[in-house]
């Protein structure tokens, strides 16, 4: 049980910050950019959010497995496929939560509009410098929602990581997937501590963000 | 203000050409690199594009700029607008509010002296709070601070990006009577104690009157006029003449206080003009203005038989109807060549009975003078 919560910690932690890494630029790009086909992109970022994570798990399982070009490709750099590893669950999991974090950072970036940006440029701050010393700290809020909902949307997947991952204990056998487990077994008194803890933990994470978002907006007002 | 041509080192130069929209900019003039120079036109009429062009936070199409010599932008070449030494005042402040009063003064201050140039005009970070009276705000949050004050703490943050050029777009133009009031005597004082080219965009006349040296006269995206202040005032060609409330400013310098009567004495093109209140010191350079409404003109002196203070002699340079029932008379200070610059507006009927003709001298009767600012 604790290795499943461990696993499951280790595997939120990674994705959110890769998801940080990778999510504010497209998430800027969004908000900036002019040309026709962002769109597509935003859209494209979106899917995961209306599709079934089965349907998500399946496309990923074939493009990564060893039959595709991609799946040899990668075999062939790192001298391993990613369906049932760890890694296979981090890169199928940013897929999966990437709209959780462009879609609140993107809104931030779009409300803080031109202006602190012409004022930036201006005051001598190129596009780089005024994106951290100004960009960011403005769209603090968005950042932390994202950043928040990844986390808690990652923890409780489950279609995802049963299509791509599997049921390897340490390896892949995340809450979720043990919660399962443990009814498919009749154990419900430990699927009753995991459940209610995921219940819990759950309720935490929707209300911080609200009361942080709450907090922060009154100190920008 | 010199007489004298100025070579291009000392000029600000610059030539926008381009569509925005549906709105077509063909802006072009050349002006000496000193004191204030007014963007002046009704709204809409493209002052805020030629201002945010030369910030280069716009580009046109076709586009030039340079100052004193120094070119930021041509057909080939366009300095980003994060490169270039401006310090723009926007309509509204926009401070970051998510930084201290301090930390948006010292924003630009830091950038530019990391990569200082030879030419560049630092301005002391003590003085500038001194001169604009922000110096109890430092550490406030802009989100505490009232309309004229952030205004306030806006413009000194751009002085301190060191800039070789001030650009103001209508600073004013978003802040209620009181607060204007506030902050105009500090724009006074830039313009009396910095070294730094300004550009500000306004569509008030008055306010244009009491700041400005030059002018840029826009309508419909074109430069219909650019020069000294005084002559285009006074330009029988322009439409600032026929303007209800036109009237012409005058630069003099205070000669002499009487101080039982309570009168300065200011000398305006060799001519003594007389002002109630007591000025100093002696020597201190004035602007006057005076309403075309408020001269009225006479073949004779009346001597000792009027309360009228200013008589000064003029001659008529151009009579022009205004309107169907009066005239402005454009006219010139002093019996010789050269004097400043006056418009009167009289009745057609006086015109008439008074049978005055071009190039005539006659006695102009000022009602009243007012002091705008001491240059």
């Amino acid at each position: 049980m604790l290795e499943a919560i461990i696993l499951t910690l280790k595997l939120a932690i990674t994705v959110t910050i890769l998801l940080l890494l990778i999510g504010t630029p497209v998430a800027w790009w969004l908000s900036r950019s002019k040309s026709w086909w962002k769109e597509m992109v935003g859209t494209l970022v979106s899917l995961p959010l209306v599709l079934p994570p089965t349907v998500l798990g399946f496309y990923l399982l074939l493009a990564l497995g060893p039959n595709s070009m991609l799946g040899r490709s990668i075999a062939a750099i790192t001298g391993q496929t990613l369906p049932f590893t760890f890694p296979g669950l981090v890169v199928a999991s940013i897929i999966y939560s990437f709209p959780f974090m462009v879609q609140p950072v993107r809104n931030a970036f779009e409300a803080i509009g031109e202006r602190p940006l012409e004022v930036a440029s201006t005051l001598r701050a190129s596009p780089i410098d005024c994106f951290f010393t100004v960009v960011l700290p403005l769209a603090r809020p968005g950042l932390i929602t994202g950043t928040i909902l990844s986390f808690a949307h990652t923890v409780g997947e489950f279609g995802v990581v049963l299509m791509i991952g599997g049921n390897i204990p340490g390896e892949t056998k995340v809450l979720s997937i043990a919660i399962y487990d443990y009814v498919e077994t009749l154990e419900w008194d430990k699927a009753h501590i995991l459940a209610g803890g995921m219940l819990v933990f759950s309720f935490l994470v929707i209300f911080s963000t609200t009361l942080i978002e709450k907090r922060l907006r009154t100190r920008m007002q | 203000m010199s007489k004298a041509q100025p070579d291009k080192t000392d000029m600000i130069s610059a030539h926008f050409r381009g569509q925005q929209g549906t709105f077509e900019l063909d802006a072009a003039f050349e002006l000496s690199a000193s004191g204030v120079t007014a963007l002046f036109g009704p709204s809409g009429c493209g002052k805020t594009s030629v201002l945010r062009c030369i910030a280069g936070l716009n580009q046109m199409k076709d586009g030039f700029f340079s100052l004193k010599g120094e070119v930021w932008q041509n057909r080939s070449h366009f300095m980003p607008a994060y490169k270039r030494p401006v310090g723009y005042v926007f309509q509204e402040a926009s401070l970051f509010p998510h930084m201290s009063v301090e930390q948006n003064l010292t924003y630009g201050q830091k950038r530019a002296l990391s990569s200082p140039s030879s030419d560049m005009p630092v301005l002391d970070q003590k003085d500038v709070i001194e001169l604009l009276g922000i110096a109890p705000l430092l550490k406030r949050s802009p989100l505490k601070l009232s309309g004229g004050e952030r205004q306030r703490v806006a413009i000194g943050r751009a002085l301190l990006s060191c800039p070789s050029i001030l650009l103001m777009d209508e600073p004013m133009a978003a802040l209620d009577r009181f607060s204007k009031n506030e902050i105009l005597p500090y724009l006074e004082r830039l313009h009396d104690e910095l070294k730094i080219p300004m550009l500000y965009v306004s569509h008030d006349i008055a306010e244009v009157e009491r700041l400005a040296d030059q002018m840029v006269l826009m309508e419909n995206g074109k430069v219909k006029a650019a020069g000294p202040l005084q002559k285009l005032l006074a330009d029988p060609g322009l439409s600032l003449a026929s303007m209800p409330d036109a009237a012409s400013v005058l630069n003099g310098t205070l000669a002499s206080v009487d101080e039982d009567f309570g009168i300065s004495t200011i000398m305006v093109s060799g001519l003594p003009f007389q002002i109630p209140g007591i000025m100093s010191p002696i020597g201190t350079k004035m602007r006057l203005r005076v309403e075309a409404s408020n001269i009225s003109l006479s073949r004779h002196m009346p001597q000792g038989s009027s309360s009228i203070l200013n008589t000064p002699s003029v001659r008529i340079k151009t009579i022009q109807p205004f309107g169907p029932y009066m005239a402005n008379i454009f006219l010139e200070l002093g019996e010789e060549d050269g004097g400043q610059a006056l418009l009167a507006r009289i009745s057609k009927k006086s015109l008439y009975s008074l049978d005055l003709r071009k190039g005539e001298k006659v006695q102009a009767m000022i009602k009243s003078v007012s002091m705008v600012t001491d240059v």
